[in-house]
């Protein structure tokens, strides 16, 4: 940040000034409405795993930056207690994984604008002869045939992607590369589990 | 001048504002170098390439590391909310950032305040960002793959990881997807779609389509589709329509992908190194 050190930060000043164009820019009335819709809902069986991941999650988020809240059910779900915990939907694979370390496993991860949506289950896979690769979402995976390298990630568009294809791509598919839900923190890394757990079982293995 | 906001794979790499320049493989910015792989190296490495050929003004980037827990996209943000009006850019280019509606808007706003309003270009997380918020008809060109074509034609998506699954991502269907992306208001003034066929359109219909020359390998590539937005850019901040200048970014991306060879184990960097031999063979 050193290098900023020329330019001075007016945050209070900034602030108000953020406050008053939000209000009297017209655009800010209707269509800002979308305020919650990267948001997403972590649904548990019982209140006591409510009360322990809000207490695990908000020591985090403090830390990352991001904000969860505990809030009562949209009625669209329909399973688990009577808290649910709102949640940035993008940081679910990170989260997910936090929560496993304790020993917890939400029911159901939904996002909170329509609590009905259900990740994509469906693949594309494509056969270059020596080389297959195999679509899920919005992230692509490819590994050489015969040796089982990956040899190129692409698509997606959150900041773990070119993170992940740093680390797994010349590696072997299941001897040396991580796993991308164990190094990955988003949606599309959440998308690029899936498309590795379909090319393993697409290769027998 | 053409501004790109991303992030680089990095955590360790702080928020860093600057000109870029391209050396030896690696973007070179305030004395730091980041390695040309995929994503935002890879789009300010072709928008620079493009850049050098057409002539053109010198390029800014803003940059933090981030690895996927939003912190270094949340560094960005607030820069960026507090600082653009100090900034004279003709295109802002927005990649890979993590997706977040209440620090996209207020970048926006900080946009609004700017003494001239740039062209807007949103590619990867920040265009989820920007089709999240309700706003994208504010952004000048998205230029979304078939799957994030599916997901700006899904209303009720907040990601591409949640677009239902009778909204098909296959490539006869763009036309339809692309009308219903605009139906929803949920696509910029012009849209690039970057898939087997690379279409032009905007909310009148398509407006161009570039299929040749075809390498199947390069839909495998990660960063084939960063250099085309980087093209893009580099064309659009030259002073060419944003139309003209996205089904040109389209075919000099398959040339230079031509000329590579390639094959669904070639790394971006191989690409973008065609690429002024691609510019000077199409005619601009």
């Amino acid at each position: 940040m050193s290098i900023f050190g020329f330019l001075k930060l007016k945050k209070g000043k900034k602030s108000q000034k953020y406050n008053q164009i939000k209000s009297n820019n017209p655009k800010s009335k209707g269509k800002f409405k979308a305020k919650f819709k990267d948001r997403g809902i972590l649904v548990f069986e019982h209140t006591s795993e409510v009360i322990r991941a809000e207490n695990v999650l908000k020591k985090i988020s403090e830390i990352n930056g991001w904000a969860i809240r505990v809030m009562g059910p949209p009625p669209e779900i329909r399973t688990g207690c009577d808290l649910v915990i709102e949640f940035s939907l993008i940081e679910k694979l990170n989260i997910l994984r936090t929560l496993q370390k304790i020993g917890i496993k939400p029911l159901q991860t939904v996002p909170v604008t329509n609590p009905l949506l259900t990740p994509v289950d469906l693949f594309q896979t494509k056969d270059f002869g020596q080389y297959l690769m195999v679509r899920a979402a919005n992230m692509k995976l490819t590994v050489e045939k015969e040796t089982l390298k990956i040899v190129n990630i692409s698509g997606g568009g959150c900041p773990d992607v070119p993170y992940l294809a740093q680390e797994m791509v010349g590696k072997h598919l299941t001897n040396d590369a991580p796993l991308p839900c164990d190094i990955g923190h988003t949606l599309c890394g959440y998308a690029l589990q899936l498309a590795y757990e379909e090319i393993k079982h697409q290769c027998s293995l | 001048m053409l501004a790109i906001v991303g992030t680089v794979p990095d955590q360790n790499f702080p928020l860093t504002a600057g000109k870029i320049t391209l050396k030896n493989n690696k973007i070179l910015i305030q004395g730091k170098q980041i390695p040309v792989n995929r994503g935002t190296p890879a789009l300010m490495a072709a928008a620079i390439q493009a850049g050098e050929t057409l002539g053109t003004t010198e390029l800014y980037g803003f940059l933090a590391g981030d690895i996927g827990l939003g912190n270094g996209s949340r560094k960005l943000y607030e820069y960026l909310t507090n600082h653009l009006i100090e900034f004279d850019f003709c295109v802002i280019t927005f990649h890979y950032l993590q997706p977040d509606v209440d620090w996209h808007n207020r970048v926006l706003f900080a946009i609004h305040e700017m003494k001239n309003r740039p062209l807007l270009i949103a590619d990867a997380g920040f265009m989820y960002a920007a089709k999240m918020s309700g706003q994208a008809p504010e952004y000048d060109l998205f230029t979304p793959d078939m799957g994030e074509l599916a997901f700006l034609a899904d209303e009720t998506a907040p990601h591409p990881f949640y677009t239902r699954g009778f909204i098909l991502q296959e490539e006869n269907k763009a036309p339809d997807l692309i009308a219903r992306a605009y139906k929803h208001d949920n696509a910029a003034r012009y849209l690039l779609v970057k898939g087997k066929q690379d279409y032009v359109a905007n909310r009148q219909g398509i407006l161009g389509k570039v299929d040749s020359p075809v390498n199947a390998a390069m839909e495998a590539i990660g960063g084939t589709g960063d250099t085309l937005t980087g093209l893009a850019a580099a064309l659009i901040s030259s002073k060419i329509k944003i139309d003209k200048a996205a089904i040109l970014a389209a075919r000099i991306n398959r040339l230079a992908g031509d000329y590579a060879k390639p094959t669904p184990a070639t790394q971006v960097m191989e690409i973008i190194r065609h690429i002024p031999e691609a510019l000077d063979n199409i005619p601009h």
